[in-house]
C-alpha cells in the first residue's frame, strides 16, 4: 500500500460514485414525492444496462448515443409501472406495500430479463471501455471519466429543472408537503407520475456505465439495490444532496477499504457505517428528524 | 369445553399429523416439511411484524445464523448423522435470538420505513459476510453429517419436528396475542407516539418482540440445514426468503393468528410444487411475481380478513334475525 495507491482509489471512488449519486437521487426523489421506496431501482439499472448491450450488439449504437434511446424508453417504463401499479396503493400501510409491490416488478422483470439474454454475465463494449490517460502517474480509465461527466450533466440538468422551472417548484412543493401542494393547486399525481418517470430514467444513464465497468446479469440487481437502499438512507429519505454526497462519500470509502483491507472487507464495511451512522444519527445524514405523522 | 373453533383447530392438526402416514410418496412429503417450515416461520415473523407492524425484510438473517449454528456446531462437537442432530435445532433458535439483539437495537431506532430499509441492509452484511469469512465456507458453503436413513422414511422425523416447531410457534403467537404485552405491540402499530404518552416502554417492548420472533425462524433455519444436508450462503442468507414470508402472512392476513399458517401452507406448496413443474427458475420468477402483484392489488388485507369479514356480516345478520324472534316472544 502507497500514497499513490490511496489516492488513486479516492479519484476512482469520486468518479464511480458519482454515478452512484446519480442512481441515487433516482431514488430519493421518487421516495419523497411519492412516499414510494422503489425497490425495483436496481433491476431498472440492469435493464438500462440490457437495453444499451441490445443496441450495441445488434445494431451497432454506441453506447453513449444510445442513451438517446434507452433514457426515454425507461422514462416510459416507469411512468407505465406507475399508472398501472402504483398509483393504486393507498390506505396508511403505502410505504410498505410499495416496497412489496416493486419488489414483484422487480422479479417478473428479473425472470423476463433471465430468459432473454440468459444468466450468462456479459459486459458492455465500445473502443473507449478499456482505455485510460495517464494524469500524473495515475492511470484514468476513459469510462470512469465519461460517467463522471454524464452524471455531471444529467445531475445539473435535473437541478436546473428543480430549481429553475415551474414544474421543479411543483416537485419541491410536493417533496415538502404533498397536502399544502395540492391545496395551491399543484397537480401533485402528474408529478408524481412524472417524477417516478424521471427517477427510473436515470436509472438507463448509470445502467450503461455501470454495465460498461462491471460485468452482470439480471442478479446483479440485488447487490445495486442493497447500494442505492444504503446511500439514500444514509443521505437522508428524500433529500436530494443527501443522496449526492452519501453516494459519493460511500463508494469512496469502499474502494479505499479495498485497497486498505482488501477487497473482502469493501462490502462489509459499506454496510457498517451505515449501522454506525444510523445509530449516532437515525434520520441520515441530511434528513429531517421523524416527526410524527397523524 | 370444546369451542367451535378449537375443533377447527384439532381438526387441522389431525390432518396434518396423519398427512405422512397417508401420503408415502416422498415427493410430496418434502414439500409437506417445506410448507410446515415456512409456516412456523411466517408466524412467527407476523409475531413481531404483523402485530406490531414494523415489516421485518431481514428475517433471513435470523434463518441463516440458526442453520450456520447447526452447521457449525455439528461439525464442531461431531455429531453424528443420526437423530441427535435434532437436538441441536433449539439452540439454532438461541444463537438467532442472541444475533436479533444488536441487530434490533440498530434498526429499531428509526420509525417504520427506514426500518424496512435498514433490515433489507443488515442483511446483505449477512449474506456478504457468510460469502467473505472462512469459517464458514465461503460460496462453497457448509457441509452436514449424512443420515444413513431409508429414503421410504427419511422425511417423517424431519416432517413431525417441523410440524412441533409449527405447533410451538402458533401457541407462542396465540400467547402473546393475548398477553398485556401482545396488546402493547398492537398499539405501537395503531400509534406509537400515543402508545408511548401511556406509558409503553416502546423500544424495549419492540426489541423483546424482534428478539421472540427470532427463535422460531432460527430453528426453521436449523431443521432446514439439517434436512438439505448442504447449505450455501445464497441459499438460507436467500432474499426471496424475506420477501415469501411478509407475502405468505399478508396473503393470509397480516396480524392475524390463521393468516400466515394459511399463507405459507397455500404459498409454499405451490411455490415448491412450481419449482418441480418448471424447471426453468425464470419462468417461476415471473409467477411467482405476477402473483405476487395480483395479491397485493386486489387483496391488500388478506384473504382472513376477507373471510371473516363476510362471516361477520353473516353473523350480523344472525344477530338481527334472533332480535325479531326475541321481539315476538317478549
Amino acid at each position: 500500500m502507497n500514497g499513490t495507491a490511496v489516492l488513486h482509489s479516492i479519484i476512482d471512488g469520486v468518479l464511480t460514485g458519482s454515478v452512484y449519486a446519480l442512481m441515487a437521487t433516482g431514488l430519493t426523489l421518487i421516495f419523497g414525492v411519492m412516499n414510494i421506496i422503489n425497490v425495483a431501482q436496481g433491476i431498472f439499472v440492469i435493464l438500462g444496462a440490457y437495453l444499451s448491450y441490445a443496441l450495441s450488439v445488434h445494431l451497432g449504437i454506441d453506447l453513449f448515443v444510445g442513451l438517446a434511446i434507452t433514457i426515454p424508453t425507461l422514462f416510459v417504463v416507469g411512468i407505465v409501472v406507475e399508472r398501472v401499479f402504483l398509483s393504486r396503493i393507498k390506505g396508511p400501510e403505502r410505504v410498505v406495500m410499495s416496497i412489496l409491490v416493486t419488489y414483484a416488478i422487480s422479479l417478473v422483470i428479473e425472470g423476463v430479463l433471465n430468459m432473454v439474454f440468459s444468466v450468462n454475465y456479459v459486459e458492455l463494449h465500445a473502443w473507449y471501455v478499456n482505455r485510460s490517460v495517464r494524469v500524473f502517474g495515475i492511470y484514468l480509465p476513459y469510462i470512469y471519466l465519461l460517467g463522471f461527466a454524464m452524471a455531471i450533466v444529467l445531475l445539473g440538468a435535473l437541478y436546473f429543472m428543480l430549481y429553475r422551472t415551474r414544474f421543479g417548484t411543483s416537485v419541491r412543493a410536493s417533496l415538502a408537503d404533498q397536502t399544502s401542494a395540492a391545496l395551491v393547486g399543484i397537480n401533485v399525481k402528474r408529478v408524481s407520475t412524472i417524477c417516478f418517470g424521471l427517477g427510473v430514467a436515470v436509472t438507463a444513464a448509470g445502467g450503461m456505465i455501470y454495465g460498461a465497468t462491471n460485468a452482470f446479469n439480471a442478479s446483479s440487481s440485488y447487490d445495486l439495490i442493497s447500494r442505492l437502499l444504503v446511500i439514500i438512507v444514509l443521505g437522508g429519505m428524500g433529500s436530494i444532496g443527501g443522496a449526492l454526497i452519501a453516494g459519493i462519500m460511500m463508494i469512496t470509502i469502499e474502494d479505499l477499504v479495498a485497497v486498505v483491507w482488501g477487497p473482502v472487507w469493501s462490502n462489509l464495511a459499506f454496510f457498517l457505517i451505515l449501522v454506525v451512522v444510523l445509530s449516532i444519527r437515525p434520520q441520515g445524514l441530511f434528513g429531517k428528524p421523524s416527526v410524527r405523522v397523524a | 369445553m370444546l369451542r367451535a373453533r378449537n375443533v377447527w383447530w384439532i381438526l387441522a392438526l389431525i390432518v396434518l399429523g396423519l398427512f405422512p402416514l397417508i401420503e408415502t410418496n416422498p415427493t410430496w412429503t418434502t414439500i409437506g416439511v417445506f410448507a410446515l417450515i415456512f409456516m412456523a416461520c411466517a408466524t412467527s415473523w407476523n409475531m413481531f411484524s404483523g402485530y406490531s407492524g414494523y415489516i421485518n425484510l431481514g428475517s433471513a438473517v435470523s434463518y441463516g445464523v440458526g442453520a450456520y449454528t447447526m452447521a457449525l456446531l455439528a461439525d464442531h462437537l461431531h455429531v453424528p448423522g443420526n437423530g441427535d442432530l435434532f437436538w441441536l435445532i433449539p439452540v439454532g433458535g438461541v444463537a438467532a435470538m442472541i444475533v436479533a439483539v444488536p441487530v434490533g437495537l440498530v434498526a429499531l431506532r428509526v420509525r417504520r420505513h427506514t426500518f424496512v430499509v435498514i433490515t433489507i441492509a443488515i442483511f446483505f452484511v449477512f449474506q456478504l459476510s457468510a460469502i467473505n469469512f472462512s469459517f464458514t465456507g465461503g460460496t462453497s458453503g457448509l457441509q452436514l453429517p449424512l443420515i444413513p436413513w431409508l429414503e421410504t422414511n427419511y422425511n417423517k422425523p424431519f416432517y413431525y419436528s417441523a410440524l412441533a416447531i409449527t405447533v410451538f410457534a402458533a401457541l407462542l403467537s396465540a400467547a402473546v396475542r393475548r398477553s398485556r404485552f401482545g396488546l402493547q405491540l398492537l398499539a405501537i402499530r395503531d400509534d406509537e407516539d400515543r402508545a408511548a404518552g401511556l406509558g409503553v416502554k416502546v423500544f424495549a417492548v419492540k426489541l423483546t418482540g424482534f428478539t421472540m420472533s427470532a427463535f422460531v425462524v432460527g430453528m426453521g433455519g436449523a431443521l432446514y440445514a439439517v434436512f438439505l444436508g448442504q447449505i450455501y450462503p445464497q441459499f438460507v442468507f436467500d432474499p426471496i426468503f424475506d420477501i415469501s414470508i411478509a407475502l405468505m402472512s399478508i396473503l393470509g392476513g397480516l396480524g392475524t393468528l390463521t393468516g400466515p399458517l394459511l399463507g405459507a401452507l397455500v404459498l409454499e406448496s405451490m411455490q415448491q410444487y412450481l419449482t418441480i413443474r418448471f424447471s426453468n427458475g425464470s419462468l417461476y420468477l415471473i409467477i411467482f411475481g405476477a402473483l405476487f402483484l395480483v395479491i397485493i392489488l386486489f387483496m391488500p388485507q388478506g384473504v382472513v380478513v376477507a373471510l371473516s369479514d363476510l362471516r361477520s356480516r353473516r353473523a350480523a345478520r344472525r344477530v338481527e334475525g334472533a332480535r325479531v324472534v326475541m321481539g315476538k316472544a317478549s
